[in-house]
Parts: C-alpha cells; sequence; structure tokens
C-alpha cells in the first residue's frame, strides 16, 4: 500500500468527495441512517412548503433561510462520509494501478507453458514467474527461491526472499519478482485475492456496520423516534394552547432535538478506524475486527520479536579460576569469529568491547570453522596447536570429558538460574570461562505493558524458553504472565480457556501451525511474510510483518471506540442544552425559530 | 423544620428497612431457600401447586414464563369484568349498587389487573363489598405479586450467564402472595385499625350533624357515613402500590388515613418492597454496591421531588397572598389540615415516584409547580422506587440505556455486570421506554384536541392542558392517582385510559422479560480494570443523569406548555386556572 500520507484537504480528494456528498442525497442511501433520513425530510418540506403555501404566516427568508441550513446540514454529514471514504477511495487506486492488467505463464499438465490473462487464473492452478514479471495473484511458491519486492503492498522498499517450503513460502499478487524463477500455486480465485480484499475494504465497498454500531444506531433511532413524535404531538398541544406552530419552527425543532452530530459522523468514525489501521500498514478484514480490537483483554505476544529483540547477546565474560579475562575474551572471540548466529555475532561485538578487534579467520593460519551441530552443540575453531570450543555447559563438559571447577559450576547455574543462556568456553582441553547470554528486552516496552494493564488488558508472553527463562523474561518485560515451552497446541488451549473465561484474546503469528490459534482468537494478526494458512486465519494482515504493532492495533479499537462514545455523549448532552435553550420559547413559535438558527449556526 | 425532621426520619428508616426487606425477599424469591413462615403457609403453597398442577422445580424461559404471566393476567382481568357486570347478582352488596356500564367495567378491570387502580368511580357509591373484596383486592394481591416476580425474573436474567430459564412464573407469583404480601398485609391492616380505621360489613350509616348545613340549596342535617372491610383492602393497597381507594376520597378520607402515624406508616409501606428489591438485586448479582447505588439514584430524586413540591406549595400562590386570603404557611387547598403542607408534599412525590396513586390531598389543587412533580415523576415512568417490582424492572431499563451510552466511552463494548449490551437489549430496552412515551404523548395530543377529549374537562387553559396529560401519564405509568378536574367515567376516556393502562404495563413488561431471557443466555465476559463500574458516585450520577435527560428531552416540550407555563402567568398575571 502506498505510504505516503494522502492530506485532507487535497484537492484531489475533496471535489470528488463533495460530489459524492450531492450524489448521497438519494434518500435510499440516507436511509441507512434514520438520524441523517429525518433531517432530509426537514429539508425537503421547508424547501417546498413555501411552494405549496404552508407557510404564510412565517417571512419567506426565515423559510428559506431554515430549509438551507438543513441542506448544509445533511450534505455536511455526507461530506464527513465521503471524505473518509474518498481517502481510501485514493489509496485503492494507487493499488490498481499495481493490479494493471498482466498475463500469466500458465504451466500446462502436459509440461507445456501457455500465456493466459491473469484474470483467468483459478485457485490450484501453477504459473512460473521469472525475473522482472508480477506475481500475477496469491499463491504458495512451490519450486525455486527468488528476491521478490513487495513494496506495492508493504511499502518497504527492500526486496524479500520467498522459497517453497517453509513458512516463507506466500506470495502476493501485484508484487514483482526481482531475480531468479519460481513457480508459484495460486491460492485465489480472481477477485479474491489479497489485493481485491484491500482495495475492497479501503473503499468500503464491503464495509458492514459493526455490532456496537448497529446498536447505536438502534439507540439513535429510538431516539429520533421520541423526538419526532415530541413534535408531531406538539401541534395539537399547541393547537389547544392557541400557538400556531408553522410547519417551519416544528421542523428545525426537530432537527434541532435528534442526535445529528453523532448521526451525521458514526458512518466516517467506522471508516476512519479501518483507514487508521491501514495507514499503520495493517489491513482489516473487516470493521467488526477493529472494533473487537479495541474490546480485547488479552493480548498473547510472541516473546521472540515483540518482547525481546529477537536473539540473545552475549553481556558478561565470566573467567574461570586462574584464567585472565582477557585469556578468556581471546577464546570465546576465536571461537566464535566464524559464527555467523546472532548469538555469536554478539559475542565478537562484546570481544570489541573489551579491546579485541575483530580478527578475520584467513589470518590464522591453516584455522578451519568448527559449525554448530545439533549432535555436538558447539561451535568453535581448530587451527595449528589450537584447538577453542563454546557450547551448552554439559556438552563441552563431555567434550573435555571431565568435571568443571566448582566455580565454574556455580556461574553455570547462576547464570541459568537467572533466565540467561550460559555458554562455556575451553580451550586446548582447559575451561576459560563462561559468556553470559541473555534476552535483551526492547527499550520502553515496560512502560507500555503498564500503560495495557491500566487500561485492563492482560498481557501473556508466548516463549519456547523453559519455565525459569521465560520467568525471568515475563519480570523484566513486567508482562503480567508467561507460557512457556509453548507448542501451538498450547497456546491454542490457553486462548481458549481465556475465552472461556469471559476474555476476548489478541494475537500475532505466521506459521501454518499458528492458524488454528489465529482462528481462534478474537483477533488474529497475520504477519505478511507468514504463510497463506496464517493469513487466511486471522482477521488482521500486519504489512510490515511486526508482532510489535499488536499493541497498536488494540490502541487504535480502543480510539475508534472511544472517539464514538465521546460524541455519542456530546450529541446527547447537546441536545439538553437544546432543549433547555428552546423551550422558553415554546409559548412563541418565532422566537423559537430563532433558537433554532442559532444553535445550527453555532 | 419539622418537615426536615420528618423527611431525614422517614429516609432513615427506609434505609434501615432496605436490608432486612431485601435478604427476606432473597429468601422468598429463592424457591430452595427457607423462609421461616413455612409452619403457616407450606401447606398452602403446595396445594396451590398441586392445584394448578405446577412442578415448583421446573423453570421456565422468558416466553413461558411470559405468557404464563399474560394468561393469568387475562384470566383475572376477565373475572374482575364479570364479577363488576353481574354486581347485582352477588352477595355482598348492602347499598344495593347495580352493574357497572362495559366501559366502566373494562376500565376498572384493566386498571386492577396492571396495579393501576385507576378509579372512574367512587368506591362507596358504586362498587359493592363483594366487588371490592373479591373482584378488587384480588388483584391488588397478585398484580403486585406479578411486578415483583417480573422483577425477580429480570434481576435473575442478569445474574445468570449461559442459562436458558429465568424461574417458574407460577412458583413466584404464589410465594410472593403467601410469604410477603399476605403476612405483611395482615400485620398492617391490624395496625392500621388500632389507629382508627375501620374493618366490617355493616351497612352505611345516617348520623346527624352537628350543624345544620346547606348543599345546593338544600338544607342538610344527616350525613351518610360509608362502612366496610377497609383496612384489609388498605393495607394492601400501599403496600402493594396499587392505590385503589376504598372510599372517592381515597387516603384523605379521615378513616382511610386517620392520623401522621398512620399517614407515615402508609408511606413507608410503598417504598418498602421497592427499596428492599434494591437490595436483592445487590444480593442476586453479588455487588451489594450496586444495589445501593441504584437505592441512592432514586433516593437522590426521591427527595429532589419532595423538596421543590414541598417549597412551590409553601410558597402558595402569591395572587390570593396578595388578596390576603392565603394560609401563613402555604397553599393549603386541598390539603388536610390533620397533614399540613409538607405531609401532603411528601405523600404525593412518594404516590407517583412509586406507582402507588393513593392521594392524601388534591392534586389538581396543588401549586402549578407542585404539580410538575408528580407529573415529571410519572412521566420517567415511575422508576423513583417506583411500584413493586415495576419500579426495579424500569429503572433496569434506564440502567441498561445508561451503561451503553457510557459504556462506549471506556473504550470497550459496554457491559453490564459481565454481559455485553449489544442490539438486542438496547433494542428491547428502547422498546419499553418508548411505549410508554406514546402512549402518554399520543393520548394526549389526540384528547386536547377532540371533543370527547374537552366535554369533561372543569378547567381550561395549561391547567386544563395538566388534567388531560396527568391522566394519560397516571394511566400508561400505571400509577392510577387522579388530576381531577377531568371526568373521565365516559366511554372514551374509560376505554383509551384502559388501553393505556394495559400498554404500559404489559408492552413494558414483555420486552423486559425478553431482556432477562436475553441476558441469561449471554456468556459472562469477565471483568476487568477496563469495565464500566456500576456502583459508586459516578454511576449513580450517570443513572440519575440518564432519567432526567430522557423525561426532559422527552416531555419538556408539553410540560413546559402545561405547569410552566400556569407557573408563569400565575406570577406574571392575573390569569388563574
Amino acid at each position: 500500500m502506498s505510504t505516503q500520507a494522502i492530506k485532507l484537504l487535497d484537492r484531489s480528494v475533496l471535489v470528488p468527495a463533495f460530489s459524492a456528498a450531492l450524489r448521497k442525497l438519494n434518500p435510499k442511501e440516507q436511509l441507512r441512517n434514520p438520524v441523517m433520513f429525518v433531517t432530509l425530510i426537514g429539508a425537503f418540506v421547508t424547501t417546498l412548503a413555501p411552494l405549496v403555501g404552508w407557510t404564510q404566516d412565517e417571512p419567506l427568508s426565515f423559510t428559506l433561510q431554515i430549509a438551507a441550513w438543513l441542506w448544509i446540514t445533511v450534505i455536511f454529514a455526507n461530506f464527513a462520509e465521503s471524505l473518509a471514504e474518498s481517502r481510501g477511495k485514493a489509496q485503492a487506486d494507487a493499488l490498481r494501478k499495481s493490479r494493471a492488467h498482466t498475463n500469466a505463464n500458465k504451466l500446462l499438465s502436459n509440461g507445456s507453458i501457455q500465456i493466459v490473462p491473469s484474470e483467468s487464473l483459478r485457485k490450484d492452478d501453477i504459473v512460473r514467474v521469472s525475473a522482472g514479471e508480477l506475481i500475477p495473484s496469491d499463491g504458495e511458491v512451490v519450486e525455486g527461491a527468488a528476491m521478490v519486492n513487495e513494496s506495492a503492498i508493504t511499502g518497504e522498499s527492500a526486496p524479500v526472499v520467498r522459497e517453497s517450503g517453509g513458512d516463507r513460502s506466500s506470495v502476493t499478487g501485484g508484487t514483482t519478482v526481482l531475480s531468479d524463477t519460481i513457480l508459484v500455486r495460486i491460492s485465489a480465485n480472481h477477485g479474491e485475492s489479497l489485493m481485491d480484499k484491500m482495495i475492497a475494504l479501503v473503499e468500503g465497498a464491503r464495509r458492514q456496520k459493526t455490532p456496537n454500531e448497529i446498536a447505536l444506531t438502534i439507540l439513535l433511532s429510538a431516539l429520533t423516534l421520541i423526538f419526532l413524535l415530541v413534535i408531531v404531538t406538539l401541534k395539537p398541544f399547541g393547537v389547544y394552547s392557541g400557538v400556531s406552530f408553522s410547519i417551519t419552527v416544528l421542523v428545525s425543532l426537530l432537527v434541532c432535538l435528534i442526535p445529528t452530530t453523532i448521526g451525521g459522523l458514526l458512518s466516517a468514525i467506522g471508516i476512519a478506524g479501518i483507514d487508521r489501521l491501514s495507514r499503520k500498514n495493517v489491513l482489516a478484514m473487516s470493521g467488526r475486527s477493529v472494533e473487537a480490537a479495541g474490546d480485547v483483554d488479552v493480548l498473547l505476544l510472541d516473546k521472540t520479536g515483540t518482547i525481546t529483540l529477537g536473539n540473545r547477546q552475549a553481556t558478561e565474560f565470566i573467567p574461570a579460576p586462574g584464567v585472565s579475562i582477557r585469556d578468556l575474551v581471546d577464546a570465546a572471540q576465536l571461537a566464535s569469529l566464524a559464527d555467523e548466529t546472532p548469538e555469536g555475532r554478539s559475542i565478537v561485538v562484546l570481544a570489541k568491547e573489551h579491546g579485541f578487534r575483530a580478527r578475520s579467520i584467513q589470518e590464522l593460519h591453516g584455522a578451519e570453522f568448527v559449525p554448530f551441530t545439533a549432535k555436538t552443540r558447539m561451535s568453535g575453531l581448530d587451527a595449528a596447536g589450537l584447538k577453542v570450543r563454546k557450547g551448552a555447559a554439559d556438552a563441552v563438559r563431555n567434550f573435555l570429558g571431565g568435571a568443571f571447577p566448582a566455580e565454574v559450576d556455580e556461574t553455570v547455574k547462576r547464570i541459568a538460574s537467572a533466565g540467561g543462556t550460559p555458554i562455556v568456553v575451553a580451550k586446548d582441553g582447559q575451561v576459560m570461562g563462561v559468556i553470559y547470554l541473555k534476552d535483551i528486552v526492547k527499550a520502553g516496552l515496560p512502560d507500555r505493558f503498564a500503560r495495557l494493564r491500566a487500561m485492563g488488558i492482560k498481557t501473556i508472553m508466548i516463549t519456547g524458553d523453559n519455565p525459569l527463562t521465560a520467568a525471568t523474561i515475563a519480570k523484566e518485560a513486567g508482562v503480567d504472565d508467561y507460557l512457556a515451552e509453548a507448542t501451538p497446541e498450547d497456546k491454542l488451549a490457553l486462548i481458549r480457556k481465556e475465552q472461556a473465561k469471559g476474555h476476548l484474546v489478541a494475537m500475532t503469528g505466521d506459521g501454518t501451525n499458528d492458524a488454528p490459534a489465529l482462528a481462534q482468537a478474537d483477533v488474529g494478526v497475520a504477519m505478511n511474510t507468514g504463510t497463506q494458512a496464517a493469513k487466511e486465519a486471522g482477521n488482521m494482515i500486519d504489512l510490515d510483518s511486526n508482532p510489535t504493532k499488536l499493541i497498536e492495533v488494540v490502541e487504535t479499537g480502543k480510539q475508534l471506540l472511544i472517539t464514538r462514545g465521546a460524541l455519542t455523549t456530546f450529541s446527547i448532552a447537546n441536545d439538553v442544552a437544546k432543549v433547555f435553550c428552546n423551550n422558553p420559547c415554546d409559548a412563541d413559535g418565532h422566537v423559537c425559530g430563532d433558537c433554532t438558527v442559532e444553535r445550527h449556526a453555532a | 423544620m419539622i418537615g426536615w425532621i420528618q423527611l431525614a426520619l422517614f429516609v432513615g428508616v427506609l434505609a434501615l428497612l432496605t436490608k432486612p426487606v431485601g435478604l427476606y425477599l432473597y429468601r422468598v424469591l429463592t424457591p430452595e431457600a427457607r423462609v421461616g413462615l413455612e409452619p403457616v403457609f407450606g401447606g398452602l403453597e403446595r396445594m396451590f401447586y398441586r392445584v394448578i398442577k405446577v412442578d415448583p422445580k421446573r423453570e421456565q424461559d422468558w416466553k413461558v414464563y411470559a405468557f404464563s404471566m399474560l394468561a393469568f393476567s387475562l384470566v383475572g382481568m376477565l373475572l374482575t369484568y364479570l364479577i363488576l357486570r353481574l354486581q347485582h347478582l352477588l352477595p355482598l352488596n348492602p347499598q344495593g349498587f347495580g352493574p357497572l356500564s362495559h366501559h366502566l367495567a373494562f376500565n376498572t378491570a384493566a386498571s386492577f389487573t396492571t396495579n393501576t387502580n385507576w378509579q372512574s368511580y367512587g368506591g362507596e357509591s358504586t362498587m359493592s363489598y363483594f366487588s371490592q373484596m373479591v373482584g378488587l383486592t384480588l388483584h391488588n394481591f397478585t398484580s403486585a405479586a406479578v411486578g415483583i416476580a417480573i422483577a425477580a425474573a429480570l434481576v435473575r436474567g442478569i445474574s445468570r450467564a449461559s442459562a436458558k430459564t429465568i424461574g417458574n412464573f407460577w412458583v413466584d407469583l404464589i410465594r410472593v402472595s403467601l410469604y410477603v404480601l399476605l403476612p405483611i398485609s395482615l400485620v398492617f391492616a391490624v395496625f392500621l385499625v388500632s389507629q382508627g380505621m375501620i374493618q366490617n360489613f355493616k351497612p352505611y350509616e345516617t348520623v346527624q350533624i352537628v350543624q345544620d348545613s346547606s348543599l345546593d340549596s338544600t338544607l342538610a342535617s344527616t350525613q351518610v357515613i360509608a362502612q366496610g372491610p377497609m383496612a384489609s383492602q388498605v393495607a394492601i393497597k400501599m403496600l402493594g402500590t396499587n392505590g385503589g381507594g376504598f372510599v372517592n376520597a381515597n387516603a384523605a378520607h379521615p378513616y382511610e388515613n386517620p392520623n401522621p402515624l398512620s399517614n407515615f406508616f402508609q408511606i413507608l409501606s410503598i417504598f418498602l418492597i421497592p427499596a428492599g428489591l434494591t437490595y436483592y438485586l445487590g444480593r442476586m448479582v453479588k455487588s451489594q454496591g450496586h444495589g445501593w447505588a441504584v437505592w441512592i439514584a432514586m433516593a437522590v430524586m426521591f427527595v429532589g421531588g419532595t423538596l421543590v413540591a414541598w417549597n412551590a406549595e409553601s410558597t402558595g400562590n402569591p395572587r390570593l397572598t396578595v388578596l390576603g386570603v392565603e394560609a401563613a404557611d402555604g397553599n393549603m387547598e386541598g390539603k388536610e389540615t390533620r397533614f399540613g403542607i409538607f405531609n401532603s408534599a411528601l405523600f404525593m412525590t412518594i404516590t407517583t415516584d412509586a406507582s402507588c396513586g393513593a392521594v392524601n390531598s388534591m392534586h389538581d389543587s396543588m401549586t402549578p409547580l407542585g404539580g410538575f412533580v408528580p407529573l415529571f415523576n410519572m412521566e420517567v415512568g415511575e422508576v423513583i422506587f417506583g411500584g413493586v417490582g415495576a419500579g426495579l424492572y424500569g429503572m433496569l431499563l434506564y440502567v441498561i440505556l445508561a451503561i451503553f451510552i457510557a459504556g462506549l466511552m471506556v473504550g470497550r463494548t459496554p457491559e453490564y455486570l459481565g454481559k455485553k449490551i449489544g442490539a438486542t437489549e438496547v433494542k428491547l430496552a428502547a422498546i419499553g421506554i418508548l411505549v410508554p412515551v406514546i402512549s402518554i404523548l399520543g393520548f394526549t395530543a389526540w384528547g386536547v384536541v377532540s371533543t370527547w377529549g374537552t366535554a369533561t374537562l372543569n378547567n381550561i387553559g395549561p391547567h386544563g392542558l395538566s388534567e388531560v396529560l396527568y391522566a394519560f401519564s397516571s394511566a400508561t405509568g400505571n400509577n392510577g392517582s387522579a388530576f381531577a378536574g377531568l371526568g373521565t367515567n365516559v366511554p372514551w376516556y374509560n376505554t383509551l385510559m384502559a388501553i393505556a393502562m394495559l400498554g404500559g404495563r404489559f408492552m413494558v413488561i414483555v420486552p423486559v422479560l425478553a431482556i432477562a431471557g436475553q441476558l441469561a443466555s449471554k456468556k459472562l465476559v469477565a471483568e476487568g480494570a477496563g469495565s464500566f463500574p456500576v456502583s459508586g458516585v459516578t454511576f449513580t450520577v450517570l443513572l440519575i443523569g440518564t432519567v432526567l435527560i430522557i423525561g426532559a428531552l422527552t416531555f419538556l416540550p408539553v410540560l413546559a406548555l402545561g405547569p410552566v407555563l400556569e407557573h408563569f402567568l400565575m406570577i406574571h398575571s392575573t390569569q388563574l386556572f
């Protein structure tokens, strides 16, 4: 999606919005919104009344002025709605451009390639996409790997790798392959792809009223009905009291009383909610899910990537007795030089802070890197007369074939019990010391969680770590609870448990094995990099694939509900003020009408 | 000063009685619980179940509950209609009264079935003892029991989760009648007799009056004094917020309300069960704070209304003050000297806060603003303590609306005690509030521009409007008190008011029961820091605000043309109505 902000007061937005506002005067459109429908009727009546001669006792200018205000009220409400919609329309147009008519290379069952228009592709067709070509529709890479530019969807210009198998196999229609050739199995029929859904969503074409909106509309209709009755019966009361209320005065009183503020803006607020999320690069499948996000009170957050920076980092070197810290750092750096894992690199970085310049492996003659394997659970370096290893304590103990000094055992235990990961370094058969690896909690998270707690939202950290490690990180990050050694089944069970207690649960996920939990959760945000299954199971897609964004999604949902509530309250309170403003004038119709005009001018 | 002490005493005693009454109601309305009166009434209770073939352990869903209630009310109404039409053939008719007209019988049957007790007739000149005791007093018990049953069903719906049933109507009806209304009325009636109220089956007495007086240019030296089984009917008339007087003058008659002490206990008995029901609510939903918040909201509006009425009446009528004919302490027109200004204003406020409708003074003779208070009380739906049961379920409709509006501001879908308030609940609550509005405004508007409406009107101008408005407000709100000044014993009024009473009762009860069923079936949502609190000052203020705002928005325009206009005319001109 185009990330460039579309300005509110842009000519290209304002002009179509205004003409759409006029088109929306169609009574059929207005019927969706009873408050504005009544206002529209009022506008018609006051406009026509002078022609039919219902307002002889009123000055014509007065009636026309009231009519003008009513038309302005209706058109302004329409304008607010179409303005909200037109921002989406402009985004949709940008998306449509990238979906311009393309051809696809369809792989037939006999192995030959046929060029077909991409609209004709059906689910489970296989297409070949080569460098420089657009991927015709959503699908899954079944063969090969390629660099793909997904900026049309994510706005992120750096290309991403898409390859068959694993969790990076899904591709989105409308994105461009930059290198290599892949075979893609189409997973969405024409018109049902992610791009199509996005276009439909931002345009508001498929917008349904959310449950709260329906309930609020009912309340507003009831209020409107009450006021209609109040005004209609005012006429006979007036007849009895010898006061003649003209049709103009009655109409203006009615419009004055009904909750036009919230009535006029209700639908614009709903559209704005989706719009606000889409500007955060989160695609909500329905307004309902945005509203549900505002109701969420349990957040399941994946530890890795959401709460911690994603990788454990070396924070401390603790030498064994009789070993100088310089020797330990030297050995640790040697053992990690060729280690490309983030942990390995963090050891090199920490060594640098101790004054050890990174050496290249070529500098050491005949040195050979020993990579980490699941069997040895160690990595290191073999060179002439030099053998360094680093790894888990028991692996290194087995490697050395003997016990560690008691102090080293102590250190290992201490680090482990603090939730960190101890890495033991050995050089030439001797234990050099321990490296302290720990998870780094992202800055600002504890504050954020505290704020969520104040809003009544419980945070639960999900991690594959052991309970001890999990507890430490949970404490450090300030989450309310954690689920350690979590499997996808545990996650699903946890969601069900929380829901049974009456909570609404939000989570993020990307893997196929997350799909059941995503579907079960009340708000499931799927990562765009995730598998197709995950994206289909969730009710929102984060185009940036940033799991932290779940918190923003919830906050946006809350803002939507709060905005609507505040406007409702304002509107009703305003009505009360208007009743008191108007009532003293009731005995004299003319004063009353002036009062109405003042209110609307204000 | 004496007024303030009485007001404080009244509110204090009411507050003290709320908890014991609430706990007692809790036991009665929880069929498994022991009440303590089983040795006396247990056999009767079981006998009733056997006769109507009801298994007291089987609960009903809301539709069956509503159907049972409607069927019961219809049968009761038909029975009363027949008794009134055939009273000349029935026993206990020493005065030999003839049958009632079809429209008066319809009006009266509807009136007593709906707990309204609007009386288009004078009791002592129309009704035989049999009609009073069987046709009318029966409803005084059952219509009150129905109201309490409905409130209990709604509270059960609120307190339950993922449930299908909301109680058994027959069990509620029988238990409330046997364990609450009957014993308290018995004790209360004995107390009233001790204060000088009569209880007999004698024909009316003709007595020599002390000083001959002339009435319509005929000299009268004797007076006929009505007799009858009064105490038994008055006890339940107050306790069950029925309000239908044994005699036309109602609680202003020396027999029906002999002294200030009987007056105090009569008004206390009006609020007794409604106040206790708020405690029952708190107890059932396990949030006593919620029950008290509702209680306080009601008490604040009650005290506010009393102060307005009291102030208006003690200020009196400036026109009369100028002429030097006004009593020193304010407007004494239409008031009994043994009650005075304060106790008349207090009685009037209470009888219209609740759906009682008994009167100890002439509401028609109140100052315009004094008369504004009962009108407003009835028009907000009599939810200030309110009728037995009806007050609580009416107030709970406002609670639902208040929570819905304010709950949205908290930033989550509004929820009430762990139940999400959705479109269905709002729709049903809106119907419950809309129907009375349509009835009051619609019928009044129709009446004031029709010949049938103004033909029997004794006053003109804004006061005449108030009289018609009061009649339909009283009927729709099932209050039954009359502003008077309007002859309603004519076919049009009798029929339309009967429709207003039936609509105001059953078209509110059915949505209420539907809400009960709806809420009972809902899943419980966990309460968290973000949930809107339903106890405490914020909630109470919000609830009061919702009641007043909906009332103000709806009825202020018509009230402005009635009592408010009359008030300004009284102050600024020489016009009186």
